[in-house]
């Protein structure tokens, strides 16, 4: 007998994605396979363009983290054209990228992983969405919701040109510089967001924390790996979204490897299978072996949980302090100062609410610095472009573009690691555990199963769809339970 | 309209980045509304459709779809096809859907280059027996399936009949939320929608005309790059070097780009009846670049003025950045089976030339 399920449409990133689950002759699940059935190519067609262009072309990779393709084209510009940006430059990208961090994060938890927890993971599907988070906390905190959302998009439109897609990265520069007047409007809004920030964490604690059925939820096997986690850390191994080395620890917390991003080459490597358009990256200091947790396999996370472990803290003290109660929480040990890494996958959505709080800390901190209103913000480059990479944590994971050029400017070689790629292996390997874990000897399949299946996938937030960033977010999933000969003996869809 | 009076409400994407779901999230409260007005029963991020429900609506029972996303395999040609017949008013929403956009620079290369950059080139890539994704492939417990990339990204018009288009990269918000109006006065109190085949929540002048710099009768007489200048403000960008495809480009955006230093890339598609987004740019380009005596003959003007045009980077690449599936450039048509064919260059137009 073969069960499929396909999760359709789902898209972005390289398109839709598709489950195919098979059965063995006992009904036990015998293998899992999340399949990503799209690819536009951009590290193809790209080559012949302008490199300049990449920060405004590249954001159409993903029109849900356009800034984080914007932020990472930018910086492969400033390692290409062999120029430092100025500290009032990286600070205002860095302000600009912290208003994306909170708009982002606050789309996903409201949206999507909330009404999980918020309704339910086992409310009826219609009301398993926004609009049912909405019912349930009231109508005023939906409309901070989008308040907040609306605001963080006028700062995303101020300072990059336009609400989506945003245009003002340059090499070493920045196209447009931050006015006083418009400092202390974004003063405000910062403000505003570290109030929202401890707003949604209370509500976390209240709803999720506050009910042992959804800690048990959170703490059970079903939605638990062991892996490797990735994140970008500061000078102090704190957790950066901008910039800084990237840090890989392993499932007990052992430092594995702290490399700069031009140096990915040396640590990542993509497997390539015939059943999915999107390849599989891996850490090459430990080789793939396969879909399988572990120290000794080369799956790794990058995820806002996998961030908070890899690094000692937070560097701000709001972010830091939810950090600390949430290992103490999880039960993780602090060792040499540093807590265990926990990986428990729904607790992905904690870490997320973690860092919002850390982007509103951030973005108020650079809001307030002296140079941040520095009108020289725009430079004329003259030097010689070659080769050039640049890294960002984008909400979704380490972020890497890879450039190559002419003399002249004119791309001839690109490469890209995008954010949820990295966690290509550990989400399928996700949705094949909890489809294990729930699926035994021929046990009918309900909308419940449906539920967790894909709240294994939800937790990384994957970039393969737009499904798991908009409103209300409620994703078609449906099962389809076949024969040995491949006829259809069920279909069920939870949202029947 | 349903039960409860309220018009049905579809969106679907193909290809595409997911940028114009967000610009209809960015019209904020208006959003409330929307969920008000409409009897939402297939929005893939939005309702708890049915899948199979809209296999099985009647044809026509979507008041109105809106089909962002360009078409690059198989899968999202079936899915125009029935939304198509499923929709009493499609529309293509946002550039994808409307010229390919983004994902139609893949019109400039070919599908097995992408492949072989992606799958076998690729610096990170670990892939010793150079295996490439099948249409159908043998796993142990049984196959799976994924669709059929095609060699050419074409427009939604290049597939199925389309009622309007909402240019864009992506449409904005203000935009959105007025056209979404004209429907609901239209749905609810009978009034008048627009031709069909009209382009809505857009100008029907040009960028320029949206922006806050003035354009004098300044000449230029070379190109810089965006990083090779800091523009002057409160001058024209073009009249400074700066491309900015402002001349060619349908208005509607608010001329966003220019303001803050950035020339525009096109994103609105082309104005007025012009299908060649790049030949109305080369034209536009021809009224700027100061070459030329009034004497000079036809073969002297034209090398000064190639001279000016070749510190131009990418000209191709640029003046068609979203417009690909629609360019008189495309090296390929579509036949009624959905394979492309190719198609013979078109004589004696200037944009050709600029394909080398």
């Amino acid at each position: 007998m073969t069960q499929q399920i396909t999760i359709d449409p789902v898209t972005r990133l390289e398109g839709h994605g598709k489950i195919d689950i098979f059965l063995d002759d006992e009904g036990n699940v015998d293998n899992a396979y999340f399949v990503i059935p799209e690819l536009r190519g951009f590290e193809q067609f790209c080559v012949g363009r302008p490199a300049e262009e990449m920060p405004r072309i590249t954001n159409r990779i993903c029109g849900v983290c356009p800034e984080a393709h914007h932020m990472a084209g930018t910086k492969a510009l400033d390692a290409l054209f062999h120029v430092e940006p100025s500290p009032a430059v990286k600070k205002l990208r860095e302000m600009f990228y912290m208003a994306f961090y909170v708009t982002d994060h606050t789309t996903h938890f409201y949206a999507l992983g909330g009404p999980d927890f918020v309704v339910g993971p086992d409310a009826p599907a219609a009301e398993r969405n926004i609009l049912g988070v909405i019912h349930k906390v009231g109508v005023d905190i939906g409309k901070q919701v989008i308040a907040c959302r609306q605001r963080n998009h006028h700062v995303i439109q101020m300072l990059g040109g336009r609400g989506v897609h945003p245009v003002a990265g340059l090499p070493g520069g920045w196209a447009k510089a931050l006015t006083e007047e418009e400092r202390v409007e974004v003063e405000k809004i910062a403000r505003e967001n570290v109030e929202f920030a401890k707003f949604s964490l209370k509500l976390f604690a209240d709803v999720v924390l506050g009910n042992q059925d959804y800690v048990d939820l959170v703490l059970s096997d079903a939605f638990t790996e062991p892996t490797y986690s990735m994140g970008m850390v500061d000078e102090n191994n704190m957790v950066n979204f901008y910039d800084g080395k990237i840090r890989v620890v392993a499932p007990d917390g052992e430092e594995l490897v702290k490399y700069e991003a031009k140096d990915y080459q040396k640590h990542i490597a993509e497997r390539v299978e015939p059943w999915t358009y999107l390849k599989f990256p891996y850490l090459k200091d430990v080789g793939w072996k396969g879909f399988v947790p572990g120290k000794d396999s080369g799956v790794y996370c990058a995820t806002p949980l996998s961030r908070l472990n890899a690094a000692d803290g937070m560097a701000t003290p709001l972010a830091q302090e939810a950090y600390e109660q949430m290992y103490e929480t999880l039960g993780s040990k602090r060792i040499n100062g540093r807590y265990q890494p926990v990986h428990y996958r729904l607790s992905i959505h904690w870490a997320r609410l973690i860092e919002l709080m850390f982007a509103a800390e951030r973005m108020l901190n650079l809001v307030t610095d002296p140079v941040i209103t520095d009108p020289n913000v725009r430079v004329v480059v003259n030097n010689i472009p070659d080769e050039g990479v640049g890294c960002v944590e984008a909400p979704r994971g380490t972020l890497t573009h890879h450039y190559w050029t002419d003399e002249n400017g004119i791309l001839t070689r690109v490469n890209l690691i995008v954010g949820t790629t990295n966690n290509y292996a550990p989400i399928a390997m996700s949705v094949k555990k909890a489809a294990k874990s729930l699926i035994k000897q021929g046990t009918v399949v309900t909308e419940g199963l449906l539920n967790r299946v894909e709240m294994a996938f939800r937790a990384y937030d994957p970039c393969f769809g737009c499904a798991t960033h908009s409103l209300p977010g409620q994703m078609p999933l449906e099962v389809v339970i076949r024969d040995s000969q491949g006829e259809e003996v069920q279909r069920l869809s939870q949202f029947t | 309209m349903s039960e409860n009076g309220k018009p049905k409400f579809g969106m679907y994407w193909a290809s595409s980045c997911g940028g114009c779901e967000i610009s209809v999230l960015n019209i904020g409260e208006h959003i409330l509304t929307v969920d008000e007005i409409f009897d939402v029963v297939f929005w893939p991020v939005a309702a708890d459709f049915k899948y199979k429900d809209v296999r099985g609506y009647p044809d026509g029972y979507i008041d109105l779809c809106l089909f962002n996303g360009a078409i690059r395999n198989s899968e999202n040609e079936e899915m125009a096809h029935l939304l198509r017949q499923k929709s009493k008013v499609l529309v293509a929403f946002g550039s994808c859907a409307y010229e390919g956009c983004i994902p139609a620079l893949a019109n400039f290369t070919s599908k097995e280059a992408i492949l072989q950059t992606v799958f076998l080139d690729s610096p990170s890539v670990d892939n010793p027996d150079r295996v490439l994704p099948q249409p159908v492939t043998a796993v142990p417990e049984g196959e799976i399936r994924i669709p059929e990339m095609y060699e050419t990204v074409k427009s939604l018009d290049q597939v199925v009949d389309v009622d309007y288009i909402i240019p864009g990269c992506p449409p904005e918000p203000h935009q959105i939320w007025a056209v979404l109006q004209v429907v609901v006065a239209a749905l609810t109190e009978g009034a008048e929608l627009p031709p069909k085949g009209s382009i809505v929540g857009a100008q029907e002048t040009a960028v320029c005309e949206e922006c806050i710099y003035p354009k004098s009768e300044k000449k230029i007489f070379r190109f810089y790059r965006p990083y090779e200048k800091v523009p002057e403000p409160g001058v024209c960008l073009l009249e400074q070097g700066i491309v900015c495809m402002g001349p060619a480009t349908r208005g509607g955006c608010g001329a966003l780009c220019p303001q803050v230093g950035m020339g525009c890339r096109g994103c609105y598609g082309p104005l007025g009846e012009v299908k060649d987004q790049g030949a109305r740019m080369l034209s536009a380009m021809a009224s700027v670049i100061g070459v030329g005596e009034p004497e000079m003959d036809e073969r002297m003007l034209e090398r000064e003025f190639e001279t000016v045009m070749d510190t131009l980077a990418d000209p191709a690449g640029t003046f068609y950045r979203f417009s690909m599936s629609h360019s008189l450039l495309r090296r390929a048509k579509v036949n009624g089976n959905g394979h492309a064919e190719p198609e013979p260059a078109e004589a004696g137009t200037t944009n050709v030339e600029m394909a080398n």
